[in-house]
């Protein structure tokens, strides 16, 4: 399996949270093939069903969830002479967006550029600060009648991005939070084909985790697992951020622990990833996740929840950077778990 | 398209080579080709005629330089030309000779405190990665010296219009580049210039080899019509045309040729605009002062966001500035130059 290749065409995909219809069709083309059953739910969630070889009554249910929406920008008024205000979908760092190429989904798809104050009427003072939202417009290089033709608020735009390639196996691109925790998804069930496995899988791609971890609490009420995983992306290491709040990249899957994590579940992650000498980092949330973990954990009378990261630098920017090699060894560790997971193990999970 | 071959062509202040080489390659058996120690790229169209014009505009675009390596494999860097720090953050770019992609990233929203989100983000706390995991490997990657452009493509966008990087002065080049493949009864020498971006280096030095009677400099230049600017403040207008200069910080332009470019493009019915700002320089500045002084002109193409990888521009504005400078061209070769001097 072209693990890259499917990582820059599903990040490159528009997926807005509540507006991921598109990249859900990446997912599934990608997913289908090693599915038994796949459906969507009401809220767009994707779910992946893969029957497990236990008898009945002796196929626990796993639950593997990464979100697939995106942050993004929403057309809020057009501005006189042609140029739309946006508002952000998610946590944008206005910073972040001066000067890119945009890609609007008006009445046609429509290219634009994040436009702001000219700096020649910028004084020294000014540039000293930071860039806020409401500073920024569209523009589309259009007539303003044409504008108010194609364009109206609610529309949405992401930035245009293409993926690069970097050194060794690391890759840039938009919206790897959390692609690539989709990819690890992939390759989990790409490796399970490999492996004997008494579980059944639900394999979720969820929507709306940007804006409040919404879509993993309905698909684990509607899937009712045994035991949840999330896969997400956690900050990687980068100067002037402690180096205790971040994880190295290209140095494995990162496991948290905390109280948002069922103690048992990450010390067998930790087991497994010792036992078949996967490389591996720590993470600690002293308190919940903002991951779709935060959902699962508390969903219906209660889910055994873990949480399995890809180390990422520059979250929420538009060069999101990670790993190949780290979203491959997460797969693997992933899919080890589910390999070794019965119904005793389960069990176990309620007896403390 | 020539305009979009040399916009997309990586041509920092000092590193013009890649732009340089394109246009030679272009001009070739369009006059007599020669370049400087400076880098300054020469065709020379001797017809014999009088009176001598050289034409200029200037190759090199803003950018970045590799200044050193951090331990974990991040490059640190320093601008070349003028940059606005907040306009680097979260863009793709490449390094060196071998083009090495790169990104410059920013620290996530997550980690910051409020009172550090209002602040920008200035470049001692911006980095570029080039996915290197170590100094060695960055090492031998990217070298101190190396020179770093933005990365950004060239498309259409919008009514007839643009984006991409690099048009200031790409689309000066791509109009030299047009009216050298063309005979005018003068003797005409072109002149891609370069370091223009970091205080006019090039021209300086061409214009005193060259010594014409008469200079016109093809620049590009900002247009702000956009929200939160005042008609004042637009600077030039996208899709208004050519705009001319009266005033800059470097130069001032003879009210005789100015006179002789608001005929030939009212003549023609070429649109024209004022450049409506008396700050920033052009190579005019360093032209017009060479020798006992060279009478000198400049005439810009309008565009959008300039020192950004998303720079706007009217293709209707780059062909009426071709336009123009033919129509000046010809009416030079028709009726002599403008006296100036005779107060």
């Amino acid at each position: 399996m072209e693990v890259k290749r499917f990582l820059r065409d599903i990040c490159q995909a528009p997926g807005i949270s509540g507006y991921e219809h598109h990249v859900a069709q990446v997912v599934k083309a990608a997913f289908c093939r090693y599915a038994n059953e796949v459906r969507q739910d009401r809220l767009g969630n994707v779910v992946f069903y893969k029957k497990g070889a236990g008898e009945d009554g002796q196929r626990p249910r796993l639950l593997l969830a990464a979100h697939m929406d995106e942050i993004g920008l929403m057309v809020t008024k057009i501005e006189e002479g042609g140029f739309p205000r946006f508002a952000a979908v998610g946590g944008i760092d206005p910073r972040t967006i001066v000067a890119q190429e945009v890609i609007l989904y008006g009445r046609e798809t429509l290219a634009g550029v994040i436009g702001v104050k000219p700096p020649h009427l910028t004084d020294e003072e000014e540039r000293g600060k930071g860039h806020k939202i409401e500073d920024l417009y569209l523009d589309l290089a259009l007539p303003e009648e044409q504008v108010r033709k194609l364009v109206t608020p609610g529309d949405l735009a992401v930035i245009r991005r293409e993926a690069l390639q970097l050194a060794g196996g690391a890759m840039s691109a938009k919206a790897l939070d959390d692609r690539a925790g989709i990819a690890v998804l992939l390759c989990c069930l790409d490796e399970l084909e490999r492996l004997h496995h008494a579980a059944d899988i639900y394999a979720v791609a969820t929507v709306q985790e940007e804006v409040g971890v919404r879509g993993a609490a309905v698909a684990t009420y509607g899937v009712v697992p045994d035991v949840g995983i999330a896969v997400d992306v956690t900050h990687g290491e980068m100067p002037g951020v402690p180096e205790h709040d971040t994880s190295a990249i290209g140095k494995g899957p990162v496991i948290t622990l905390g109280p948002n994590i069922h103690p048992k579940i990450s010390a067998e992650l930790i087991r497994l990833a010792k036992e078949y000498r996967l490389p591996y980092q720590l993470d600690t949330a002293p308190g919940v996740t903002g991951t779709d973990a935060r959902a699962i954990q508390v969903t219906r009378g209660g889910i055994p929840t873990g949480l399995v990261s890809v180390p990422l630098r520059y979250m929420h920017t538009s060069v999101e950077l990670a790993e190949t090699e780290d979203i491959k060894l997460a797969g693997r560790l992933l899919a080890l778990f589910i390999a070794a997971l019965d119904t005793a193990y389960v069990e176990g999970l309620t007896c403390f | 398209m020539l305009l979009k071959r040399l916009s997309e062509a990586y041509g920092v202040s000092g590193d013009e080579g890649e732009v340089r080489d394109i246009l030679s390659e272009e001009l070739v058996g369009h006059g007599e080709l020669r370049t400087d120690t400076i880098g300054n790229l020469f065709v020379h169209k001797n017809t014999g005629r009088q009176p001598r014009v050289m034409l200029a505009a200037h190759m090199d675009e803003v950018g970045l330089i590799v200044v050193g390596h951090e331990k974990s494999g991040l490059l640190r860097v320093h601008k070349v030309g003028s940059i606005d720090d907040r306009v680097l953050v979260s863009k793709p770019v490449v390094v060196g000779k071998n083009r090495v992609p790169g990104v410059i990233g920013a620290k996530p929203i997550h980690l910051q405190k409020p009172e550090e989100r209002k602040k920008a983000i200035n470049i001692e706390n911006l980095f570029v990665d080039l996915g290197a995991r170590s100094q060695d490997e960055a090492e031998k990657l990217a070298k101190i010296g190396d020179y770093v452009a933005f990365k950004a493509g060239t498309r259409e966008i919008g009514e007839n219009c643009l984006v991409g990087k690099a048009f200031d002065n790409r689309a000066g080049c791509a109009i030299l580049a047009e009216v050298l493949k063309e005979d005018y009864a003068l003797d005409l020498t072109g002149v891609f210039t370069v370091q223009e971006e970091i205080g006019l280096r090039g021209s300086g030095v061409a214009a005193y080899s060259v010594y014409p009677d008469f200079a016109l400099v093809i620049e590009t230049t900002s247009a702000s019509d956009v929200p939160g600017t005042k008609e004042a403040g637009h600077v030039t207008k996208l899709g208004a045309g050519p705009a001319l200069t009266l005033m800059d910080s470097s130069f001032i332009a003879p009210q005789q040729v100015v006179d002789l470019l608001v005929q030939t493009a009212e003549k023609h019915a070429i649109p024209y605009q004022f450049r409506r700002l008396t700050t920033a320089a052009t190579d005019a500045g360093k032209i017009s002062q060479t020798h006992a002084g060279i009478l000198t002109a400049v005439v810009s193409v309008p565009c959008r966001y300039i020192h950004s990888p998303a720079s706007i521009l009217s293709l209707s504005d780059w062909q009426n500035t071709l336009r123009l400078v033919r129509a000046i061209l010809n009416s030079i070769a028709e009726g002599g130059l403008p006296v100036c001097g005779n107060y």
